[in-house]
C-alpha cells in the first residue's frame, strides 16, 4: 500500500493543472499552445497515477479501499474518499479518456483555448470526485458542480442552437437534483450522518424508502438518461463540441448508473424491489423506442445519441435485476459504452472537422478516399451492435442473462434491441462510408492523420481487449457485486420477516 | 496442431488486412492461401486422428466471460463432428482462396478480399470448435460479419450494400432467438458449457417453466429458441430471404460462405446440440416440418429463376432443408453426411458458375447465354459432374447422402417424417429439373449473347480450374468412400460421443432396411427431372414460354419468390420506419418536450412575466423548484414520523 493520498492526488491534479493554465500569460497564440500542452501533460500524468490505484487494488476486498477521511465541516460532514470494485474502473475510464479528449480538441478548438482547457480539467476533477466521494455532501457537490463546466462547454463552444440545448440540459437535471438534495437531507435527519460508508449499513424505515428511492431516481434517471426524460441528450450532443460529446456520453451518463449502484440499490433495497418493474418497463421502452427513433435520424450525432439511450436501457435493466450477471453486465456495459460511444463521437468529429456538417445525407462513399477511417468506423459500428469479440457484446449478453432469470418478458423485448441496433448502425455506416463518392467537395477529403490515429489506437485496443479478455475488469467487480447482492437479499429477507411477524 | 488449424487463418487475415500495402497483392494472396492450405492439410490429419482414431480432444486456451456461474472459455474442442466440419471448412476454403487469385485478378482490392476470406475461415473454425454456447455465438456472429463484409465487397454498388445489410439483419432476427436460447439455457442449467448442459439434459425432460407468462416445456422452448438462430443462419423458410440477395457478393464468396460452409452452421448446431434436441421431440418435429417445407419451397422458386447464381442459391436453400429434416428425424449423422457431400458439389457448381460468368464478361442472366459448351469445355464437364451429384445420380456423392436423407425420413415412421419424405421427393424432381434447365440454357442451344461477348468467351486459367478438379473429385468420391463410415451400420463407432441418438428414435437404425421402392424413388425422381428438362429445353424449346403464359399467375408467384420480400417490406420495414418517425416527432418532440421542458419553460416564462418580480429566469427556476422540493420534503417528513 502506498501511504500518500492517491485518490485526492488523482482527483485534484487536473484542478492544479487548470490553475497553471490560468497563470499562463503572453500572446494569444502562446497561451493557446501552452494551455494545450499543460492540459495534455496533466491528463496524461493523472492517467498514469490512476493506474497505480488499479495496480494496488485488492480484488478480494468488497469494501472501500484507498480510504481518506478527515473532518471538514461541522455537523458530521467529513471529507471522505475511497473506491471499491464498482467505482474504481469508472475512475480509470475517466482518466483514460481525458488525454484523448484533449488531443481531439487540439485543432478543432481555436477560440478561447485557455478557457476551454480549464473547463475540461476542472470537469475531470469533478468527475473523478463523484466516483470517489464517500460523503453525501461531497458527492452532491461534485455531482452538481460537474454540470457547470459541461454547461459552459456546450454554451460557449457549442453549435447553433447551443442556448436551447444547454437550457434544456439544465432544466432537466435541475429538477432531479433538487429532489435528490431533499432526499439527502431526509437521510441525514434519519441516520444522523452523511457518511456513505455508514449509510450503506443503515436500515432506512420501510415507509421512507420508496420516497427516498424515487427522489434519487429522478436525478439518476435524467442523467442516464432513461425514457422519457432522455430528450435533452440528443440536443446536448448535437450542440456540444466533439470532445464535449465524448465526455458527456462516456462519463457523465455513467454517473446515473453509478448512482443507482451506490445509493438506490444498497441503501433502499425495499424501494428498489418495489420499483424494479417500473425500471424494467422504462428500460425496455428505451431500448425499442430509442432504436426506432435512431433509425430515422438525419444527423449523425443524434443517431448515436439515441443509440446511447438504447444501450443505457440495457444498463438500468441489468442493474435492477440484482443478479451477478445483471450487475456485472450493467457495469461492463457502461465501461464499454464509454469506449465505444466515445470513439463513435470522435469518428463523427473526424469528418465534421473536414466538412463542417453532420448531416448523413451530405456524405457517402468515403471508403474510397478514407480506408483507415472506414476500418475504424466499421470496428466501432460493430462494437456498437454488440458483436462478440468487441467490448459491447460482453455487457449486453450478461445483462440479458441477468434479466432472463428475473423476467422473461423483459428479456424478450430487450433482445429485440439486438435486431434493431443492427438496423440503424449498419444503415448509418452504409450512408456515410459505402456507395459512390459523388459529391465534389468529398473528392479531396483526407484520411485520418497521425494525431487522429493516435487518439483512436488506444480506443481500438481497449475495445478488442475488453471483448476478448474481460477477466481483468470483471474480477475487479466480483467481491463488491457479491457483497451488494448479499446485502440486498438480507435486507429483503429481514423486511419479509417483519411483515410476517406483524401479520 | 489444433491451435494452428484455427489461428493460422486469423494470423493470415490480420497480416493481409493490415500490411496489404507492404505485401502487395501477390504477397497477400500467398500468405492467406498458404495459411488456409496448411490448415486444410492439418484438418485431414485431425480427421484421421480424431474420428478414425477415436481420440477427441479439448484444448482450453483462457477464460473469456466469467461472471458468477456464467462462464465460458476460449476453447478448441475437436471430436468427430468437429473434425468433419474442419475438413469441410478448410478444404473448401483453401480451394476458394486459390480460385479467387484467378477470379479476382481484375479487381483493385485483392488484399482486402483475401483478408476477408481468411477472417471468415477463422470465425467459422471458432464456431465449429466451440465447447460452450458463447463461443459458438462468437463464431456465429463472426461469420455473419464476414458474410456482411463480403456480400458488400463491391461497396460502390447500392444493391450490394442493401443485400449485405439485409443478410446481417435477417441473421440478427435468428440471433435474437439464439441469444435468448443461450441465456435461457443458463437460467435452467446454470451453465453454458456443452458437457455440463448435455449431462443435465435428461433431468429436464418433462419439466416446465414460465416463459412470457406461459407455462412451457423447458427443453422444447430452449431448443426452439436456438433453432430460430439456425433458421436465420441456414436460410430456412421465413428467414431465407437474405440468401438469394447475398449473391451480390463475388462468386467465390457465394461458393464458400453461401453454399458450402456458413449456411450449414445451423445444421451443425442442431447436430452439436443433439443431446439436447433428442430430449425435445416437439422441437424436432418443428425442425422436420421447417426443413421439409424449405426443401420444397426453395425448389419451386428455383424452377423459374433466370439468374444463374440465384438458381444455385435456391438450390442451396432447398438442400439445407434436406439436412434439417434429416436432423429433425434424429438422423444427425445423415444430415452431416449430406452437409459434407453437398459442400463439394455445391461449391463446385458455384465456382463453375463463376467460371461461366467470368467467360461471358460478367453476365449472370441465363437468357443471355446459351451455346457455350464448345468454348468452355472443361467448365461444361465439371458442371455436369456437379449437377449429377446434386441430382443424386449414382455413383456421385449426392446419390449416397440424399438417398440416406430420404430413407431416414421415411424410416422415422412418423407423420412429419412422411411429410418431409414426400416433399423431399417432389423437391428431388424439381432439383434435377432446374439443374438441367441451367445446363441446357447456359451451354446448349443457339448463343443469345452479343457477338462481342461470344468472341471474348474463354476458358478460365489453371489457377481457377485446378480447385475445380479437386472439388469434382470430391463430388464423385466423397459419397462412396465415406458413406460406410459416416452413415453405415456402425456409424456410432465413427461419431463416438459427438452425436447422441436415443434408441427410441429409429430413423437412423432402420434407414438401411426400408422397402426397395423407397430406396429407388429418389433416383427415379432425379432421372424424371432430367428428362422433363430435356423435353422442355432441348426437344421443345418453345414450351417453357408457353407454359409461363398459360399459367401466368403461378409463374409470377414463383418468379417473385412467393412475394416474401414484398410481404416483409409491408409488415416490418414500412411500419418500423413510420413508427420511428412518429415516435421521434410526436413522442419526443410534441409529447415529451411539449409537456416537459419546453412546456414548463413556457409556463414559467408566462408566470414570470405576470409576476414581474424577478428578472433572471434561472433564479426564478430555482425558487420554483425549491418550493416543490419543500412541499415534498414536508410530506415526506410526516410520512416518516408516522
Amino acid at each position: 500500500m502506498i501511504d500518500w493520498p492517491l485518490l485526492s492526488i488523482v482527483t485534484f491534479l487536473p484542478a492544479v493543472g487548470a490553475l497553471f493554465i490560468l497563470l499562463v500569460r503572453g500572446s494569444e497564440e502562446v497561451v493557446a499552445r501552452n494551455a494545450r500542452n499543460v492540459a495534455l501533460w496533466t491528463t496524461l500524468i493523472t492517467f498514469a497515477l490512476s493506474l497505480l490505484i488499479w495496480i494496488d487494488f485488492d480484488n478480494s476486498v468488497a469494501g472501500f479501499q484507498f480510504v481518506e477521511k478527515s473532518d471538514w465541516l461541522a455537523a458530521g460532514i467529513t471529507y471522505h474518499m475511497g473506491v471499491d470494485g464498482i467505482s474504481m474502473l469508472f475512475v480509470i475510464l475517466t482518466t483514460f479518456l481525458m488525454p484523448l479528449c484533449i488531443l481531439a480538441s487540439w485543432e478543432s478548438i481555436q477560440t478561447r483555448v485557455k478557457e476551454y482547457m480549464i473547463a475540461f480539467l476542472v470537469m475531470e476533477t469533478l468527475m473523478i470526485g463523484v466516483f470517489c466521494a464517500l460523503d453525501l455532501m461531497v458527492f452532491y457537490l461534485f455531482f452538481e458542480a460537474g454540470l457547470i463546466p459541461m454547461f459552459l462547454i456546450i454554451g460557449i463552444w457549442g453549435g447553433v442552437r447551443r442556448v436551447y440545448a444547454s437550457f434544456k440540459f439544465f432544466l432537466y437535471t435541475l429538477l432531479g437534483s433538487v429532489l435528490m438534495l431533499i432526499a439527502m437531507i431526509a437521510m441525514y435527519v434519519d441516520a444522523g450522518t452523511t457518511d456513505i460508508a455508514v449509510l450503506l449499513t443503515h436500515d432506512f424505515p420501510a415507509g421512507m424508502q420508496p420516497w427516498l428511492w424515487f427522489a434519487f431516481f429522478a436525478s439518476f434517471a435524467v442523467k442516464m438518461p432513461m425514457w422519457p426524460v432522455h430528450t435533452w441528450l440528443p440536443d446536448a450532443h448535437v450542440e456540444a463540441p466533439t470532445a464535449g460529446s465524448v465526455i458527456l456520453a462516456a462519463v457523465l451518463l455513467k454517473m446515473g448508473g453509478y448512482g443507482f449502484l451506490r445509493f438506490s440499490l444498497p441503501m433502499f433495497p425495499l424501494g428498489s424491489e418495489m420499483f424494479a418493474p417500473l425500471v424494467f418497463a422504462l428500460s425496455v421502452i428505451a431500448i425499442v423506442y430509442a432504436s426506432l427513433v435512431a433509425f430515422v435520424q438525419e444527423d449523425m450525432k443524434k443517431l448515436i445519441a439515441y443509440a446511447s439511450v438504447a444501450h443505457m436501457g440495457f444498463v438500468t435493466m441489468g442493474i435492477f435485476t440484482v443478479t451477478t450477471q445483471g450487475l456485472q453486465g450493467g457495469i461492463y456495459q457502461m465501461l464499454s459504452h464509454g469506449i465505444i460511444s466515445g470513439a463513435l463521437f470522435l469518428c463523427v468529429g473526424v469528418v465534421y472537422d473536414r466538412m463542417h456538417t453532420r448531416l448523413i445525407a451530405r456524405y457517402g462513399g468515403l471508403a474510397t478516399r478514407m480506408p483507415k477511417y472506414a476500418f475504424i468506423f466499421m470496428l466501432f459500428t460493430m462494437a456498437n451492435v454488440g458483436l462478440p469479440g468487441t467490448s459491447g457484446f460482453v455487457g449486453e449478453i450478461l445483462a440479458l442473462a441477468g434479466i432472463f432469470q428475473v423476467n422473461t418478458w423483459v428479456a424478450v423485448i430487450a433482445a429485440i434491441g439486438i435486431i434493431l441496433s443492427a438496423v440503424y448502425a449498419l444503415w448509418l455506416y452504409r450512408q456515410i462510408i459505402f456507395g459512390q463518392l459523388t459529391r465534389d467537395d468529398l473528392k479531396s477529403i483526407l484520411d485520418v492523420n497521425r494525431r487522429e490515429m493516435l487518439i483512436f489506437t488506444p480506443l481500438i485496443i481497449m475495445c478488442i481487449v475488453m471483448g476478448v479478455w474481460p477477466d481483468p475488469f470483471l474480477r475487479v467487480m466480483d467481491a463488491s457485486v457479491a457483497n451488494l447482492i448479499e446485502h440486498h437479499q438480507l435486507a429483503l429477507d429481514a423486511a419479509n420477516a417483519v411483515s410476517v411477524a406483524t401479520r | 496442431m489444433y491451435v494452428l488449424i484455427v489461428f493460422l487463418p486469423l494470423a493470415a487475415a490480420l497480416i493481409a488486412g493490415f500490411f496489404g500495402r507492404q505485401l502487395g497483392d501477390r504477397g497477400a494472396q500467398v500468405v492467406t492461401s498458404g495459411a488456409v492450405l496448411t490448415s486444410a492439410l492439418l484438418s485431414w490429419v485431425a480427421l484421421f486422428q480424431v474420428a478414425f482414431g477415436h481420440a477427441p480432444v479439448t484444448i482450453t486456451l483462457f477464460d473469456w466471460v466469467v461472471s458468477g456461474d456464467f462462464a465460458a472459455s476460449w476453447a478448441i474442442r475437436v471430436d468427430a463432428l468437429t473434425a468433419v466440419m474442419l475438413v469441410v471448412v478448410n478444404t473448401v476454403s483453401s480451394l476458394v482462396h486459390v480460385y479467387s487469385i484467378g477470379y479476382m485478378s481484375h479487381d483493385k482490392a485483392k488484399g482486402r478480399f483475401m483478408a476477408y476470406l481468411s477472417l471468415f475461415t477463422f470465425a467459422m473454425l471458432m464456431l465449429v470448435t466451440a465447447d460452450n454456447l458463447l463461443q459458438l455465438y462468437f463464431g456465429w456472429e463472426g461469420v455473419g460479419l464476414a458474410s456482411y463484409l463480403l456480400i458488400g465487397f463491391w461497396y460502390h454498388k447500392a444493391s450490394a450494400n442493401a443485400a449485405a445489410i439485409k443478410a446481417f439483419v435477417v441473421n440478427r432476427v435468428g440471433d435474437f432467438g439464439f441469444a435468448l436460447g443461450v441465456v435461457g439455457i443458463f437460467y435452467i442449467f446454470g451453465s453454458i458449457e456443452f458437457d455440463q448442459i448435455f449431462a443435465a439434459a435428461p433431468e429436464q425432460v418433462g419439466k416446465s417453466f414460465v416463459f412470457m407468462g406461459m407455462e412451457v416445456d423447458v427443453l422444447t422452448t430452449l431448443c426452439l429458441l436456438l433453432f430460430l438462430g439456425a433458421m436465420g443462419k441456414s436460410a430456412q423458410l421465413f428467414l431465407h430471404t437474405w440468401l438469394p440477395d447475398a449473391m451480390e457478393g463475388p462468386t467465390p464468396v457465394s461458393a464458400l460462405i453461401h453454399a458450402a460452409t456458413m449456411v450449414t452452421a445451423g445444421v451443425f448446431m442442431v447436430a452439436r446440440l443433439s443431446p439436447l434436441f433428442e430430449y425435445a421431440p416437439d422441437a424436432l418435429t418443428v425442425v422436420t416440418v421447417v426443413g421439409g417445407s424449405t426443401a420444397f419451397f426453395a425448389a419451386t422458386v428455383g424452377l423459374v429463376q433466370n439468374d444463374i447464381k440465384r438458381v444455385i442459391a435456391y438450390s442451396t436453400c432447398s438442400q439445407l432443408g434436406y439436412m434439417f429434416f434429416a436432423a429433425g428425424v434424429s438422423a444427425y449423422p445423415v444430415a452431416i453426411f449430406h452437409l459434407f457431400t453437398h459442400a463439394f458439389f455445391k461449391a463446385l457448381l458455384f465456382l463453375c458458375a463463376g467460371s461461366v460468368i467470368h467467360a461471358v464478361s460478367d453476365e449472370q442472366d441465363m437468357r443471355r447465354m446459351g451455346g457455350l459448351w464448345k468454348h468452355i469445355k472443361a467448365t461444361y464437364v465439371l458442371m455436369w459432374i456437379g449437377s449429377l451429384a446434386l441430382a443424386g445420380i449414382w455413383p456421385f456423392a449426392g446419390y449416397f447422402s440424399k438417398d440416406m436423407v430420404l430413407e431416414a425420413a421415411y424410416a422415422a415412421g412418423t407423420t412429419v417424417g412422411s411429410y418431409a419424405f414426400w416433399l423431399g421427393i417432389a423437391a428431388a424432381i424439381m432439383t434435377a429439373f432446374y439443374s438441367w434447365r441451367l445446363l441446357f440454357m447456359t451451354f446448349h442451344g443457339a448463343p443469345r449473347a452479343s457477338k462481342e461477348v461470344m468472341d471474348h468467351v474463354h476458358e478460365s486459367p489453371k489457377v481457377m480450374l485446378i480447385p475445380l478438379y479437386v472439388l469434382a473429385l470430391g463430388s464423385i468420391c466423397a459419397g462412396f468412400i465415406f458413406a460406410p463410415y459416416m452413415v453405415g451400420h456402425h456409424y456410432q463407432e465413427f461419431w463416438g460421443n459427438s452425436i447422441l441418438v436415443l434408441e427410441e428414435h429409429v430413423a437412423m437404425a432402420e434407414a438401411h432396411d426400408v422397402a426397395a421402392w423407397v430406396k429407388f424413388l429418389p433416383l427415379v425422381a432425379g432421372v424424371v427431372g432430367i428428362l422433363i428438362a430435356f423435353q422442355l429445353y432441348i426437344r421443345r424449346p418453345e414450351m417453357p414460354a408457353e407454359l409461363a403464359r398459360t399459367h401466368q399467375a403461378l409463374y409470377q408467384f414463383l418468379l417473385n419468390k412467393w412475394y416474401f420480400d414484398e410481404l416483409y417490406d409491408w409488415i416490418f420495414v414500412r411500419p418500423a420506419t413510420w413508427l420511428g418517425r412518429v415516435l421521434w416527432k410526436g413522442g419526443d418532440g410534441r409529447i415529451i418536450d411539449g409537456l416537459g421542458p419546453d412546456g414548463i419553460a413556457m409556463t414559467v416564462v408566462r408566470v414570470a412575466a405576470r409576476a414581474k418580480q424577478i428578472q433572471t429566469g434561472y433564479i426564478y427556476h430555482y425558487a420554483f423548484a425549491i418550493l416543490i422540493g419543500i412541499a415534498a420534503f414536508v410530506t415526506l417528513f410526516f410520512y416518516g414520523v408516522d
